[in-house]
């Protein structure tokens, strides 16, 4: 007797029940088709933080201030405020570097005539547009001089405009802003950049650092400041000729830490895909739970059938099936059964997939390779979990299965 | 005369707990080919393990047993299953039909483990069908067919395979008066036509049908000869 054979008989067996077949795959469907959905809406969210990242300037290296120590006690970064403009400046006179902006940030109240909302106002240099890949909608970015000249000028995200305006597409280029009381012009609107984790990038308003630090903020620290490498290949020799210019201008002793640290893009890139990939392998670990509690259920629903049909399985050794064909056709069916779940269950996962990605905020990515896994921990599953109750209807003893009632 | 069957001193002892049952205690009998013998004998008698014995599903503690030739004491599972398959056809009291099956499927199930292809398979099946009156009703379920047209489908079937002995245990103990007739006529058709036919029995009217009847007692041989009185079965076509 051939597979083929085999398989006809494992398949009219499955038909013949159709109902209890679709309820014994309905554990893998479900596994399979979380796993999918779950991996895809993983590797969806990965891509788009990675996406993020990459969007925040191109060959970017990031100095930010050091930690304090207190009594031996690191107190995070940020907790120093070290950086200045004159750091900038020194950094922008270096040949590796192409271009630097500086970053405050602070939240204001904006006004603008009966509407007023709380922005986080953030300023910077001219260079900005260059060194964080940032495009307008409309109008233009201040100017070198502007910035020398701490002019009253905004460039707003479309959120701000939205906000105020009542109209995201409200012609606003030119209209006065009151930010703390202080009037600003808007001269241009910021190309929209969505959200991330439910924070809006589009709810800020941009103005030169002179002004926030001078005369907005009175403050005398730059909170980061960004550098653009000249090229990709220039990033550790940037990163060292920056380190070297601020611990000249900070006066440090050679002995002495960096009061500073420098972060590359592909650094935050490691660390956020680190997370996230953590993320995916714990969602499709969850998901591969679930796919061996419907293993358990082919192998329960198999034992039943095993039961049930203990005179089929005598007449059939009696007339002459041996131990390997009883095996084969109970392995097959469940083989089948959990098979016919994995497929099932792709086709739910990649709908699934679909339908996420159309009706919800988030994006779910399919990949090739958990499409691939589900199948074949599918297949894995009915053989692992068909074995035992194949091998016990093939070593039944023909005269007592006969008699079975 | 070929001596298809061989049983030399067989014993089977069944341990239950601390205790052995002897079913069979040193059987020695030989049935050549041809013949259409009985086994008779109370329940209790080792009858059902002379069966189960000869029809290689179970295997004697000791003695010699040739079927057909080959030596069956000492085979394992997987051989006496083939043997099982190529050499006897079984017919059960209860027929032992696979239900939600049609019936020509049902005969087709030893070609099936022989490894028969499809169209041989079919052709085979159709031909017993044929044999046992059933042309008709080839495509029914076992559900859909009186108790005698199951135990037809069940003699077809166990020819399926030319096999060297028909063993066909209580093949009546289900069916009426007429309706055993019938079957019984089939068997001596079989018989007549030189097939060895093994019946195992209880009921001395239907062991007259037989030319040779073997008694057991408490696992032993206590009468094996001719029958004098035999009786041939009316053809069907008489009763009605």
């Amino acid at each position: 007797m051939n597979y083929l054979e085999s398989l006809r008989l494992s398949l009219r067996s499955v038909k013949v029940n159709k109902m209890r077949s679709f309820l014994t795959a309905l554990g893998i469907i479900i596994g399979v088709a979380a796993v999918i959905t779950l991996v895809a809406i993983g590797q969806g969210a990965s891509n788009s933080i990675s996406d993020q990242i990459q969007g925040l300037g191109s060959n970017l290296l990031i100095v930010s201030p050091g930690q304090a120590t207190q009594g031996g006690v690191k107190l995070g970064a940020g907790s120093l405020n070290t950086l200045t403009l004159d750091d900038v400046n020194a950094i922008s006179k270096l040949n590796t570097v192409s271009a630097v902006s500086p970053d405050v940030r602070k939240t204001a109240q904006v006004v603008y005539r009966n509407e007023n909302s709380s922005t986080s106002i953030e300023g910077t240099n001219a260079d900005y547009p260059k060194v964080r890949s940032t495009d307008l909608q409309s109008g233009r970015f201040f100017s070198k001089f502007e910035v020398q000249g701490q002019a009253n000028v905004a460039v707003v995200g479309t959120d701000v405009v939205a906000n105020l305006f009542g109209d995201p597409n409200a012609q606003v280029i030119g209209k006065k802003i009151e930010v703390n009381q202080m009037p600003f012009t808007i001269i241009g609107i910021l190309a929209s950049q969505g959200s991330v984790g439910g924070m809006s990038s589009d709810d800020r308003i941009i103005i030169p650092v002179t002004t926030a630090m001078n005369r907005l903020f009175n403050m005398n620290k730059v909170s980061t400041i960004f550098v653009s490498a000249k090229s990709s290949d220039l990033m550790d020799q940037a990163q060292a000729d920056i380190t070297l210019a601020i611990r000249i201008q900070h006066n440090l002793p050679l002995k002495e830490d960096n009061d500073f640290q420098i972060t590359s893009q592909a650094q935050i890139l490691n660390t956020a895909q680190g997370v996230t990939s953590m993320m995916t392998a714990l969602l499709a670990g969850i998901a591969a739970i679930s796919l061996v509690v419907g293993g358990i259920g082919i192998m329960n629903i198999m034992l039943v059938s095993v039961t049930e049909r203990t005179r089929e399985i005598g007449i059939r050794k009696a007339i002459g099936a041996t131990r390997g064909i009883i095996l084969r056709q109970f392995l097959i069916e469940s083989v089948v059964l959990s098979l016919a779940g994995g497929i099932i269950g792709i086709l739910i996962g990649l709908g699934g997939s679909e339908l996420i990605s159309r009706l919800t905020p988030l994006t779910a990515k399919v990949s090739l390779s958990p499409v691939l896994f589900a199948f074949l921990f599918s297949m894995f599953v009915g053989i692992v979990f068909g074995v035992y109750p194949a091998r016990k209807a093939a070593s039944l003893n023909p005269i007592d299965a006969l008699r079975y009632e | 005369m070929n001596s298809v069957i061989q049983i030399q001193d067989l014993k089977k002892i069944y341990r239950i707990g601390d205790q052995e049952i002897h079913a069979l205690r040193g059987v020695s009998v030989a049935i050549h080919e041809g013949e259409f013998v009985a086994i008779m004998g109370p329940s209790g008698s080792g009858k059902s393990t002379m069966m189960n014995v000869i029809g290689c599903l179970d295997k004697p503690t000791s003695g010699e047993y040739f079927l057909d030739g080959q030596a069956i004491s000492q085979a394992h599972d997987d051989e006496l299953a083939r043997i099982r398959n190529h050499k006897i056809g079984f017919v059960f009291q209860s027929f032992n039909l696979l239900p939600r099956t049609e019936a020509v499927e049902n005969v087709e199930l030893p070609m099936l483990y022989a490894g028969v292809g499809t169209k041989e398979r079919r052709r085979r099946a159709l031909d017993a069908l044929e044999a046992v009156g059933l042309i008709e009703r080839i495509h029914n379920k076992p559900n859909e067919l009186s108790g005698g047209q199951q135990q037809r489908v069940s003699i077809a079937r166990a020819l399926a395979n030319e096999p060297v002995i028909l063993l066909a245990d209580e093949p009546t103990g289900a069916l009426d008066t007429r309706t055993s007739m019938e079957i019984m006529s089939i068997f001596q058709r079989l018989n007549d036509a030189g097939k060895t036919v093994i019946l195992v029995t209880h009921e001395p009217d239907i062991a007259q049908y037989a030319k040779r009847i073997v008694r057991f007692r408490d696992g032993q041989i206590i009468e094996d000869g001719p029958v004098l009185d035999r009786r041939t079965a009316a053809l069907p076509e008489e009763v009605a």
